[in-house]
C-alpha cells in the first residue's frame, strides 16, 4: 500500500448552480476533518443564496443560486475559508457520541446474502467471513472484535435519505477494506449493517445494494412517522461529524430493542463530545479510549 | 375536487421541489421540467409554487368535481375534454362532471396540468413533491392510482381571463434529437482526453432507464486514467471515494452507459461525475424519452449562466403577457 496521496485541492463547478470541492482524491480522517470544518464555518456564514452544503467523505458540494450569489465569488469564499482552517489543532468540533447496536450474524442479512451468492467474491463463504480472511482476521470473532473496539466518524450522508457513510477511527494499517459485491443485490433488508470499501453503513430502507453484509442495527437511522424522540426534529438520526461506536448485541437485546422501537421509547444512548481534529489525529487509540468511555461510563 | 378515474403511467403531484435537504441525503423532487411547471401556474393565476400533476409519457383520465380553470403546458400529449381536443399552453375551463383524457404522445414526455389554487396535498419538509422512493410528499408519498380523489388548494393570486395564451415562438418545440448543454469537470481527470472527446462526439440513445431518478445512454465505451486507486475510491477505476452527486451530474460506471442524474436521484457515491447539465437545459431534459438520440454539448460557465438568463427573460415576458 502507498502512502495517502497528498491533499491537492480542486474546485470544480457542477454546472451553474454546484460548485464540488475535492480536498484530497483518497479518505483520510484528515481530510474528512477538514471539510467538517470548512463546511461548518460556511454554514456559520449564512450566506443568501446557498442552497444546500453537504460535507462527504473527502470532498464537500455547496448548491447555490446564481442569481444571488456569483459563482467565482462563491468560488474565491471557500478558497479563504480553507485557508482559514489550515491548522486543524485550532478548529473546535462539536459532536454526537452514539451508541449502535448491532446484531452481527443475524438471520435476515443472512437470508438475505444466502439469496445472491452468485454475485459474491466467494460463494462458499458468509460476507463476514470472506471478510475477515482477506483482511487477515484469523476468526469471524476477532474481525468482529476489530470493528467493534474502535469508534467510527460519520464521514458523509446521502445516497438515499439517512444513510450514514461511517470511517473508522483508527490508524491506516488497521482500517478494514473489502470490496463490493461483483454485482448489486436486488434486495437488502431495511437496517442491515453493511461495509464497503473503507466505510460501513446502515441501510435506511430496504432496497438494492453492493456492500458486504454483517449483521443487522435493531434501531431505526430513518423514521418518516417521527413517534421516536430522536426523530422529532429530523426524519433521519445519523448527523454528519456523528462519532458511532458499533456495539455487538445478542439475539435477546435485538428482540429487547425492537419492541422499544415498536412501542416507541426507544433513544439512542448518546453524549456530547467535543474535540480538535489534531489531537484526534495525534492519538488516535487514546481518543478512542476515552470516547468509549465518555459514552458508557460518564 | 379531482377523481382519478385512470391513473396514466405514472402522474405525481410535483412544486419547486423540496430544497435545502441534500446534505441528508434527499433529493429536491419537484417539476422535471421548470419552465413547463411555471407557465402552467402563470396560467391559472397561481402562486409560483402551487402543486400540480405531472404526466408522463401516458396520460391518466381525470374527473372534475366542480368548474375550475385549468392549463396544460410541456410536451405535446394531446388533452381531450369530454373527448375534444383542447388547446395546451392555454387558460381553460371545465365544468362539474368533465373528463380530460390524453392521446398518444407526439412529442416530448412529461405534461403539467395545473388547476386553479394548486393541489391540495400536505406541505413536507416545505414541499408538496412527491418522492416515491421513500414514500413522502404529493399524494400519499406516490403516483395516483385509479380511485384517488384530490383537492384543489387555495393558492390563486390573479384572475386570468378564459382563453389566455402565450406567444407561440414562446413554447418549446421538442424533437426526438437533443443536443443538451454541459459543462465538464467535477471529476473529468479520471477520463482520458480520447475518452471526453467520446463523450461529446457520440450521439447517444436514451434506454428505457429514463425516469425521474435518471437517464441512462447507450452508445460508445469510455475509458478511465489508469491509476493505483487512491485508498477508499473501491478498485473500479470509474469509482471514487464517495462524494456528493450534483444535480444534472453526469456519471458513467464502469465506463459504460451515461447516466444524467434528475431530480429524484441518490445524493452521493462512489462513481466519478464527469460533467454536468446546465439547469435550463434539465427541463430539456426532462422532455426526452427512451430511444430518443442526445448530443452532449460543452459549455463554458458564462454560457450557462447566460442561457439561465434566457430562460428567465422568456418566463417574465409571459408573466407579463398574463
Amino acid at each position: 500500500m502507498k502512502e495517502t496521496s497528498p491533499m491537492q485541492t480542486r474546485y470544480e463547478y457542477g454546472g451553474d448552480e454546484f460548485v464540488f470541492v475535492q480536498l484530497s482524491e483518497a479518505m483520510s480522517l484528515e481530510a474528512n476533518f477538514k471539510g467538517m470544518a470548512i463546511t461548518r464555518k460556511l454554514k456559520e456564514k449564512n450566506w443568501e443564496g446557498i442552497l444546500d452544503i453537504c460535507p462527504s467523505n473527502a470532498s464537500y458540494l455547496v448548491r447555490y443560486d446564481p442569481d444571488v450569489i456569483e459563482p467565482e465569488k462563491l468560488v474565491a469564499e471557500l478558497k479563504q475559508l480553507e485557508n482559514e482552517v489550515k491548522n486543524l489543532d485550532d478548529i473546535v468540533i462539536t459532536s454526537r457520541l452514539v451508541d449502535v447496536p448491532v446484531y452481527f450474524e443475524d438471520p435476515w442479512t443472512h437470508e438475505a446474502l444466502m439469496r445472491f451468492r452468485d454475485r459474491h467474491q466467494d460463494p462458499n463463504s458468509t460476507d463476514l467471513e470472506y471478510s475477515a480472511r482477506i483482511n487477515g482476521y484469523s476468526s469471524k470473532e476477532a474481525f468482529i472484535q476489530a470493528i467493534t473496539e474502535a469508534p467510527f466518524i460519520v464521514s458523509m450522508i446521502g445516497f438515499v435519505p439517512g444513510l450514514p457513510w461511517c470511517f473508522q477511527m483508527v490508524p491506516r494499517e488497521k482500517q478494514i477494506e473489502v470490496p463490493k459485491y461483483v454485482r448489486p443485490r436486488t434486495f437488502t433488508p431495511e437496517r442491515a449493517f453493511g461495509f464497503g470499501g473503507a466505510f460501513a453503513v446502515i441501510y435506511p430502507v430496504q432496497g438494492a445494494g453492493g456492500y458486504q453484509l454483517f449483521g443487522i442495527a435493531p434501531a431505526p437511522i430513518y423514521q418518516k412517522e417521527q413517534t421516536l424522540a430522536d426523530f422529532k426534529d429530523s426524519i433521519v438520526f445519523p448527523r454528519q461529524g456523528d462519532i458511532f461506536r458499533y456495539r455487538s448485541i445478542d439475539a435477546d437485546e435485538y428482540q429487547a430493542i425492537r419492541e422499544q422501537v415498536e412501542n416507541g421509547t426507544f433513544v439512542y444512548r448518546k453524549k456530547e463530545i467535543q474535540f480538535t481534529p489534531g489531537e484526534v489525529l495525534a492519538d488516535l487509540e487514546g481518543f478512542a479510549e476515552e470516547a468509549l468511555r465518555r459514552l458508557y461510563h460518564d | 375536487m379531482i377523481k382519478v378515474i385512470k391513473p396514466g403511467l405514472q402522474t405525481t403531484v410535483q412544486d419547486e421541489g423540496r430544497i435545502g435537504y441534500y446534505e441528508i441525503g434527499m433529493p429536491p423532487s419537484g417539476a422535471m421540467d421548470k419552465f413547463a411547471f411555471r407557465v402552467a401556474n402563470l396560467l391559472v393565476g397561481n402562486n409560483p409554487n402551487a402543486a400540480v400533476l405531472e404526466i408522463t409519457y401516458l396520460g391518466p383520465v381525470l374527473e372534475f368535481g366542480r368548474k375550475m380553470k385549468i392549463s396544460l403546458t410541456g410536451g405535446e400529449i394531446p388533452p381531450r375534454i369530454n373527448g375534444q381536443p383542447v388547446a395546451m399552453w392555454t387558460t381553460l375551463e371545465v365544468q362539474e362532471g368533465d373528463q380530460l383524457s390524453f392521446d398518444f404522445v407526439k412529442s416530448g414526455a412529461r405534461v403539467y396540468l395545473a388547476v386553479e389554487g394548486g393541489i391540495d396535498v400536505p406541505l413536507v419538509m416545505g414541499s408538496r413533491s412527491t418522492y416515491t422512493l421513500i414514500g413522502i410528499g404529493g399524494f400519499e408519498g406516490r403516483a395516483l392510482k385509479e380511485g384517488d380523489v384530490l383537492h384543489t388548494a387555495d393558492m390563486s393570486e390573479k384572475q386570468v381571463p378564459l382563453g389566455t395564451s402565450i406567444d407561440p415562438q414562446l413554447i418549446p418545440v421538442y424533437s426526438k434529437h437533443h443536443e443538451i448543454r454541459v459543462v465538464m469537470g467535477l471529476c473529468s481527470y479520471r477520463l482520458t482526453e480520447e475518452s471526453k472527446e467520446t463523450f461529446l462526439k457520440t450521439e447517444w440513445t436514451v434506454t428505457p432507464e429514463a425516469n425521474r431518478t435518471g437517464y441512462r445512454h447507450k452508445g460508445e465505451r469510455l475509458t478511465f486514467v489508469e491509476r493505483e486507486q487512491p485508498f477508499g475510491a473501491g478498485s473500479n477505476p470509474s469509482n471514487v471515494t464517495d462524494l456528493g452527486y450534483p444535480i444534472g451530474s453526469i456519471q458513467v460506471p464502469d465506463g459504460v452507459e451515461p447516466i444524467v442524474l434528475m431530480h429524484d436521484a441518490v445524493t452521493g457515491g462512489g462513481y466519478a461525475t464527469i460533467a454536468t447539465v446546465i439547469s435550463a437545459d434539465l427541463d430539456k431534459m426532462a422532455q426526452v424519452k427512451t430511444n430518443d438520440k442526445v448530443r452532449f454539448v460543452s459549455v463554458s460557465l458564462q454560457d450557462a449562466l447566460a442561457a439561465r438568463r434566457e430562460v428567465q427573460q422568456k418566463l417574465n415576458q409571459i408573466k407579463e403577457s398574463i
